[in-house]
């Protein structure tokens, strides 16, 4: 063996890349990144096929089909009234049955013709063509009133009425800003930039609980500061991360290249899409930076994948509401809710990243970013803290013995003794 | 005597204002306290352990070792007192001059052994394409060449455990500290380690590791740090200790009873043609002189001197002692 070179400590940061580097290489060559590579497809698979239950069931709940039980005159004028308008708005109307002619001036038991037809029929006219009647269920003949009014009121005209023609001239996109879309592109993005932080939070605390499984992390606390141990699996998992999305992006850019004009135009974010991308990156890191140092510092204290999942619960929960929150806020803007929202620190990239969807302003996002940095500087310097005095202290047993209260007073004790 | 003497941490040799006697420490401890939950893990330990020796902390389990060796290495701070390790205060700022086996074994399961031996290097400042070189030459110099591209879990658990020592002497570290080195080795690969650790020491490398085995420590120890409660009775070298407590002495005589009976010390006792008793303090020419001018007829005598075991027991208690033959308690 060589005579050494003279080497002297490694810094904080050497060390942290020193961590980074094994971690980003390990899981990016490992099973768990498929996954993670995979994991957008799961909300978009379970969206189609929940969209496609849900229209199934719709279609199912509500029939289509009107029967017609008037004269036998009134049924074939309303047959060819249908069949008329069905021309220029034909999804808009309902299908029609003839249920039975009835001679005017005879009874016909609607109601019982309604239930005999087992759910196939809506509902059921009859009743003359300047006074139709329409018979069934209370939730649903409402709908029904316009709808049989216009085919009853074109079955009663002497002759069809003619439509103008309609032209039609296409644009790329509306003038008018779209506020429904715009709050679609935004609920989307918030969506995304929720899933993909707590899908990779989860997978840097599984990455920790594992080492502390292997006993790997002894060695490393030996050797170089557990900030530094801290900050490497932090900035690992965000350079997996950022391979994800540039995975995604390329894939998505693929599709869209394929697909062409097959796909819905979706609406143009407020900023623009190359501004609304890179917002979106670095509120992603904002986001995920917040709460991975949220779950590293549990990850410390924990030493079992149970514990972890204990310890973690109120933590995700937190989450899901400071989402909701995020998405509330999106609703009522300029309102103390939305100030809430862009002010606390896990909810800020969120919302702040539907405001870049609704709002063109850049400079709220100047803002907003120096004071993301600055949170995210303080839950790394406390996270680090935590993780720091609690990593290896939590021996198999010990959590559950001690309870959180137990966890805390003794990370309290530990800054008492100080470093 | 107390081996270890008080001086102030800012001179980091042993006995420095004395001059002429001063030797380096490679580590210095005084008064480490680490409680846990209330609990005194460590109460109070003094320790010096000169450059270039074998130094060992011997104890039963849970008397506080692998506390003490993780306070040394900064994995742990103490609540009370303070150390200093190759001349630093804090352990992580010599990092790379140290290395570590901890008892309880740990390798990245997915990576391969020279990767492995690389990346505690890494750690420890060597520069990782180095490391890799260095893993590759360790592993064939170890008879493990053949292992070097396998991954640490197709590894057997002695091949694991020799990949991991190995990453502990990648850098090339000035001390080595190895927490319950022997355990979990079979006799031939204990007596390796034992080899590497003789060899460490002849190149000037100070080693420091724990045992609750008496005859590591014995055969391979210049000093010895005894504890037990998480206190250190004894630190210094191990004959200081043998030397607590008196030679035995084995007297075999043809009379068996007389006048010179007198002359041996009140914890005698008889087994079969022979006595056993601790020399007197006044040495062994009185006793000579005593027995022959009473007649005893001293048909043998042989005075030998204490081992480390007896040593251990006269220095930290029976109890202690029962634990560490037994070891069955949990280590703190």
């Amino acid at each position: 063996m060589s005579t050494p070179r003279r080497r002297g400590r490694l810094s904080t940061l050497a060390a942290a890349l020193v961590i980074a580097r094994r971690d980003f290489a390990a899981i990016l060559f490992s099973r768990s990144f498929i996954f993670f590579l995979l994991g957008p497809l799961f909300p978009v698979v379970v969206g189609v096929m929940a969209g496609g239950v849900g229209k199934a069931v719709q279609d199912s709940a509500a029939p289509a089909s009107i029967g017609l039980a008037m004269s036998a005159e009134d049924n074939a004028r309303m047959l060819s009234a249908r069949r008329h308008l069905g021309e220029s708005m034909d999804r808009s109307l309902p299908g029609l049955v003839v249920v039975r002619d009835v001679p005017r001036g005879s009874a016909f038991d609607a109601e019982r013709a309604l239930n005999e037809s087992k759910g196939a029929l809506g509902a059921i006219v009859g009743g003359r063509l300047d006074a139709p009647e329409i018979v069934g269920p209370q939730e649903r003949i409402g709908r029904w009133q316009g709808m049989v009014a216009l085919l009853a009121s074109e079955a009663a005209a002497s002759a069809p009425r003619a439509m103008p023609d309609v032209s039609l001239r296409p644009v790329a996109a509306s003038a008018a800003p779209d506020r429904h879309g715009l709050m679609v592109t935004a609920q989307a993005s918030q969506t995304i930039l929720f899933l993909l932080t707590m899908l990779l939070a989860g997978m840097v605390l599984s990455n920790l609980v594992e080492e502390k499984g292997n006993k790997i992390i002894e060695i490393l606390a030996a050797a170089i500061p557990m900030d530094a141990v801290f900050l490497g699996k932090l900035f690992a998992m965000l350079a997996v991360s950022f391979v994800g999305i540039a995975v995604w992006a390329g894939t998505a850019g693929g599709f869209v290249l394929l697909a062409g004009h097959a796909l819905p135009n979706l609406p143009v974010p407020a900023v623009g899409w190359p501004m609304f991308f890179a917002l979106g990156i670095v509120y992603f890191a904002a986001a995920y930076l917040l709460l991975g140092s949220v779950f590293l510092a549990i990850g410390s204290m924990a030493s079992t994948v149970r514990e972890v999942q204990t310890l973690s619960m109120p933590v995700t929960m937190m989450q899901l509401m400071v989402f909701f929150l995020a998405s509330y806020a999106m609703t009522s803007p300029s309102s103390a809710v939305e100030t809430f929202a862009l002010i606390f620190p896990f909810s800020s990239p969120f919302a702040m990243l539907a405001r870049a969807a609704q709002y063109p302003a850049l400079w709220p996002h100047v803002l907003a970013l120096v004071w993301q940095v600055l949170c995210v500087t303080l839950f790394i310097r406390v996270g680090a803290y935590l993780f720091r005095t609690r990593v290896m202290k939590s021996a198999p047993g010990g959590v559950r013995k001690r309870g959180l209260r137990g966890l805390f007073r003794k990370a309290g004790a530990a800054a008492a003794a100080g470093r | 005597m107390r081996h270890a003497m008080r001086m102030e941490l800012g001179d980091w040799h042993e006995g420095g204002n004395a001059g002429a006697a001063a030797r380096r420490l490679a580590i210095e401890a005084r008064g480490l306290v680490k409680r846990f939950d209330g609990f005194t893990a460590v109460d109070g330990v003094d320790l010096s352990v000169p450059e270039g020796a074998i130094y060992g902390i011997l104890g039963p389990n849970g008397a506080g070792k692998t506390t003490t060796l993780r306070i040394l290495l900064g994995i742990l701070d103490p609540d009370e007192g303070s150390r200093r390790i190759l001349g630093a205060e804090r352990p992580h700022d010599v990092a790379h001059a140290i290395g570590y086996l901890p008892e309880e074994r740990g390798l990245y399961p997915t990576m391969k052994a020279f990767e492995a031996i690389a990346f505690v290097g890494a750690l420890r400042g060597l520069p990782l394409a180095e490391g890799r070189r260095r893993g590759r030459a360790l592993l064939e110099e170890h008879g493990l060449g053949y292992a070097a591209d396998r991954q640490i879990r197709q590894l057997s658990k002695g091949m694991a455990q020799q990949v991991q020592l190995l990453g502990t002497l990648v850098h090339e570290p000035r001390l080595v500290v190895f927490d319950e080195p022997f355990s979990g080795l079979d006799a031939l690969n204990q007596g390796r380690l034992e080899g590497m650790i003789r060899g460490l020491a002849a190149k000037g490398t100070t080693v420091i590791f724990s045992t609750h085995v008496i005859a590591h420590a014995e055969r391979l120890c210049d000093e010895v740090a005894i504890i037990a409660g998480g206190k250190v009775p004894f630190a210094g070298p191990v004959d200081v200790a043998r030397d607590r407590i008196r030679p035995q002495v084995r007297l075999e005589t043809r009379s068996r009873d007389g006048a010179w009976r007198a002359a041996l010390p009140p914890d005698v006792r008889h087994e079969g043609q022979f006595w056993y008793f601790s020399l007197p303090e006044s040495g062994v020419e009185p006793l000579l002189r005593a027995l022959i001018e009473g007649d005893a007829g001293i048909q043998s005598l042989s005075i030998e001197r204490a081992g480390l075991h007896d040593a251990f027991v006269a220095i930290a208690g029976e109890a202690a002692a029962a634990a560490l033959a037994e070891g069955k308690d949990s280590e703190r």
